[in-house]
C-alpha cells in the first residue's frame, strides 16, 4: 500500500512539474512580453527598461526557476492589469469557485448515484426509461439557458432565492444547480452501466445464494464495486466544474476563478493566466490522485497494481 | 418424507427466436446423506435445473412444477422472502467459477461471517470463530490469518474452499454444487471433490453434484440423473446406471470414457455422432433420436418412463440392450 501510495504521489508531481513548464511557456508563446507590457508608444529605451524591471533579460533557464519558486510559495508575481500580486487576487476568487464546485458535484453525485443504481436494478421498467430520457435531456440543456430559466422561476417569479452574488449560502443553490445538472447524466449512465455489469456478476449470485436481503446485495455487494469506475470520473468532472464554471459565474455574477481567467486572458494579463492555469492543473492532479486513493480503498485489488 | 421431492419441473426462457423449453419435466428426489450427480453436457440444463432449487434463475426464465419440495416445505409457493431465508441457511450453493463468485472488494471474513449473521443472531466474534474452524476443516491452513485476505490474495483451490466453507456455515441439510471442480487444476480437482464427499458424510446433509465428469459421479455420488436436452433420460443408483446403462445415450456417454482393464490401449474411444437439438420451440418425441443408431419410428412419439428396477427409471421406447464389451 506504501509503495502503491509513493508511486502515484511520484506520478502526481512529475505531471505537475510538466505542466509549470507549459504554463511558463505560455507567457514566452506571444512575442516579446516587454514590448507589450511598455505600450505601443513605448520608446526604446522605456521597452528596455520594462525588460530589466520584469527579468526579462535574463536566461530563460532562470526566468523558468525564478518563477517556479515563486510559484510553490504561492507568490506568481503582480498582475500586469489589475496592479495588484496575483495570488490576493487568487485567495479572493477560490472559495467562491471552491465552494460553487464542491456544492455543485456533491449535487450531481447525491442524485447520479442513486437514480442510475436503481434504474440498473429496475432495468428495463418505466423508471429505467425515465432515468435515460432525463439523461439525453439533461445533456442537450445549454448551461447558461438553464441558469437563466432558473433565476426566472425560483428568483423572479417566486422568490425564495437570490439572482445572483454571493454574500450566503443561499446565493450557491441555483447556480450549484445550474452547474451540477451538466455531470448528472454522465454519472448516472456509468453507474447504470457499472451496476449492470456487477449485477450481472458471479459473485452477486453468490451474495443472493447466501439469502442476504436485496438491500445488502445491491448497495454492499453491488455498489460498491460499480461506483469505481464513477470516482475517476467524478474527479475529471470537479475539474471540468472549476475550470468550466465561467459561464455559470457570469449568469450568476459570481466573481469566481472562472469569470477572472476570463477578464485575464481578454487582457493579456499573463500572469494570472498563468497562475489559474497552474492552480487548476495542481487541483485537477490532486483530485486525480484522491481518486486513486479512493479507488484503492474501495477495490483492494487496486492496491497492488 | 424425502428432503428434496422435485416433480416434473420444466424451465422455459423466452428469446427472440422463441420459447427456449431448457428443461422439460424434470423429476427426482433425494434423501439425507445422498450424493445425486446431476450429468449431462453444456446445455442440458443441469445447472438451471440447480438453479431453479434455489430459485436462482435468470429473471426472464419462467420455472414451472406439479411439486417441488424441500423438506415439506412448498418451494414453488414459497414468497421472495421466503427462499432467502432458506438460501444460505437450510439450502447452500458452491458454484462453478472460484475466482469470480467471492466479491472482490471485502475479505473472506467478512463474506464468510455474514452468510451466519445473516441467518442466526450470532456475535460477530462468534461467527468468526465458526469461520476458523470451518476454514480449518475444508483444509485452509492459517485459517485464522486468511480472514484478512481479499479474493485475489487466495489461488483458485483456496477460493473453492472458502466457498465450500461459507456454503456449511449455517450447517445446511442440502448443498448443491455446480461443477465445483471445473475451473481447477486436475490435481486439486480431486481434493477438492473428497473434501465435499468427507463433509456430505459428517454432516450428513444430502448433495447434489452437477457435472459433466463421469469419473467424478463414480466415485462420489449414490445416484445419478442424466439429463439430456433438458430431459431426464436415465436415473438411478450408481451402481444400477453404470453397470446397466439402459438409454442409448447413456451408453454412449460411457463408451467415449476411458475404462482401466476394459479399454484397450490405441484403441479408439467410443464417440456420439450429430449434435444436440435446438430446444426453442416444440419438440416432439425423444430428443436423442436424431443421433440414436436404434431409432424408430415410435420414437418420434410421446416417450413413457419405465422402471428397470428398484430407482431405476429411463425414458425409452427401445428395450435395453447390453452394452457391447
Amino acid at each position: 500500500m506504501l509503495a502503491f501510495l509513493l508511486r502515484r504521489l511520484a506520478v502526481a508531481l512529475s505531471v505537475v512539474l510538466t505542466v509549470s513548464v507549459i504554463a511558463f511557456l505560455l507567457l514566452h508563446l506571444s512575442g516579446d512580453l516587454a514590448t507589450d507590457l511598455a505600450g505601443p508608444e513605448a520608446s526604446p529605451e522605456q521597452v528596455a527598461r520594462v525588460r530589466v524591471e520584469y527579468g526579462l533579460d535574463q536566461p530563460l533557464m532562470v526566468q523558468y526557476g525564478q518563477w517556479l519558486a515563486g510559484a510553490a510559495r504561492f507568490d506568481f508575481g503582480r498582475s500586469f492589469y489589475f496592479r495588484e500580486s496575483v495570488a490576493s487576487l487568487l485567495g479572493d476568487r477560490i472559495p467562491i469557485t471552491l465552494k460553487l464546485g464542491a456544492i455543485a458535484l456533491g449535487l450531481a453525485l447525491a442524485v447520479a448515484i442513486p437514480l442510475g443504481a436503481l434504474a440498473a436494478v429496475k432495468r428495463g421498467s418505466w423508471f429505467d426509461r425515465a432515468a435515460l430520457a432525463f439523461c439525453a435531456l439533461g445533456q442537450a440543456v445549454p448551461t447558461f439557458w438553464l441558469g437563466l430559466t432558473l433565476i426566472i422561476i425560483f428568483a423572479v417569479n417566486l422568490r425564495w432565492l437570490p439572482v445572483s452574488g454571493n454574500a450566503t449560502w443561499s446565493h450557491y443553490v441555483l447556480p450549484s444547480v445550474a452547474l451540477g445538472w451538466y455531470a448528472i447524466p454522465a454519472v448516472m449512465r456509468l453507474t447504470r452501466n457499472g451496476m449492470l455489469d456487477v449485477m450481472a456478476s458471479d459473485y452477486i449470485r453468490t451474495a443472493r445464494a447466501k439469502g442476504l436481503r436485496p438491500h445488502t446485495v445491491i448497495f454492499k455487494h453491488a455498489l460498491r464495486n460499480a461506483v469505481v469506475p464513477v470516482v475517476a470520473l467524478a474527479a475529471v468532472q470537479f475539474g471540468f466544474m472549476l475550470g468550466g464554471s465561467i459561464v455559470v459565474e457570469a449568469v450568476f455574477s459570481l466573481q469566481g476563478l472562472g469569470q477572472l481567467a476570463w477578464e485575464a486572458i481578454a487582457r493579456k494579463d499573463f500572469p494570472v493566466v498563468q497562475a489559474i492555469v497552474m492552480l487548476l492543473a495542481t487541483i485537477y492532479i490532486l483530485l486525480t490522485f484522491l481518486a486513486d486513493l479512493l479507488n484503492a480503498w474501495l477495490d483492494p485489488r487496486i492496491r497492488v497494481a | 418424507m424425502p428432503l428434496l421431492d422435485v416433480d416434473h419441473l420444466t424451465i422455459e426462457i423466452p428469446t427472440e427466436a422463441g420459447l427456449l423449453h431448457a428443461v422439460n419435466g424434470v423429476s427426482f428426489t433425494l434423501e439425507r446423506g445422498e450424493t445425486l450427480a446431476i450429468v449431462g453436457e453444456s446445455g442440458s440444463g443441469k445447472s438451471l435445473t440447480s438453479l431453479a432449487l434455489m430459485d436462482l434463475l435468470p429473471s426472464r426464465a419462467v420455472r414451472k412444477a406439479r411439486s417441488m419440495r424441500f423438506d415439506g416445505i412448498d418451494l414453488m409457493a414459497a414468497g421472495r422472502r421466503e427462499m432467502e431465508d432458506l438460501r444460505g441457511d437450510r439450502m447452500a450453493m458452491i458454484f462453478q467459477e472460484p475466482m469470480t463468485s467471492l466479491n472482490p472488494a471485502y475479505t473472506v471474513g467478512d463474506q464468510l461471517t455474514e452468510a451466519l449473521r445473516r441467518h442466526r443472531p450470532v456475535s460477530r466474534a462468534e461467527a468468526r470463530d465458526r469461520a476458523v474452524h470451518l476454514l480449518e476443516r475444508v483444509g485452509i491452513t492459517a485459517a485464522a490469518s486468511r480472514l484478512g485476505q481479499y479474493p485475489h490474495q487466495l489461488s483458485g483451490g483456496l477460493r473453492q474452499r472458502v466457498m465450500i466453507a461459507m456454503g456449511l456455515m449455517c450447517e445446511p441439510d442440502l448443498i448443491i454444487a455446480d461443477e465445483p471442480t471445473t475451473a481447477l487444476d486436475v490435481t486439486i480437482q480431486a481434493q477438492i471433490l473428497m473434501l465435499l464427499r468427507d463433509i456430505q458424510r459428517e454432516f450428513g446433509m444430502g448433495l447434489i453434484l452437477v457435472t459433466h465428469d463421469l469419473g467424478v459421479v463414480a466415485r462420489v455420488a449414490t445416484k445419478v440423473a442424466v439429463m439430456y436436452a433438458g430431459r431426464l433420460i436415465e436415473t438411478g443408483p450408481v451402481e444400477a446406471v453404470f453397470g446397466a446403462p439402459s438409454h442409448p445415450y447413456t451408453q454412449g456417454l460411457l463408451r467415449a470414457i476411458p475404462v482401466p482393464g476394459r479399454t484397450r490401449p490405441g484403441e479408439p474411444l467410443g464417440t456420439i455422432p450429430g449434435q444436440v437439438p435446438n430446444l426453442i420451440g416444440p419438440l416432439a418425441g425423444c430428443a436423442f433420436r436424431n443421433r440414436c443408431d436404434r431409432a424408430t419410428e415410435a420414437c418420434a412419439a410421446a416417450i413413457p418412463e419405465r422402471d428397470l428396477g428398484p430407482g431405476h427409471r429411463m425414458a425409452c421406447v427401445l428395450d435395453p440392450v447390453a452394452v457391447p464389451a
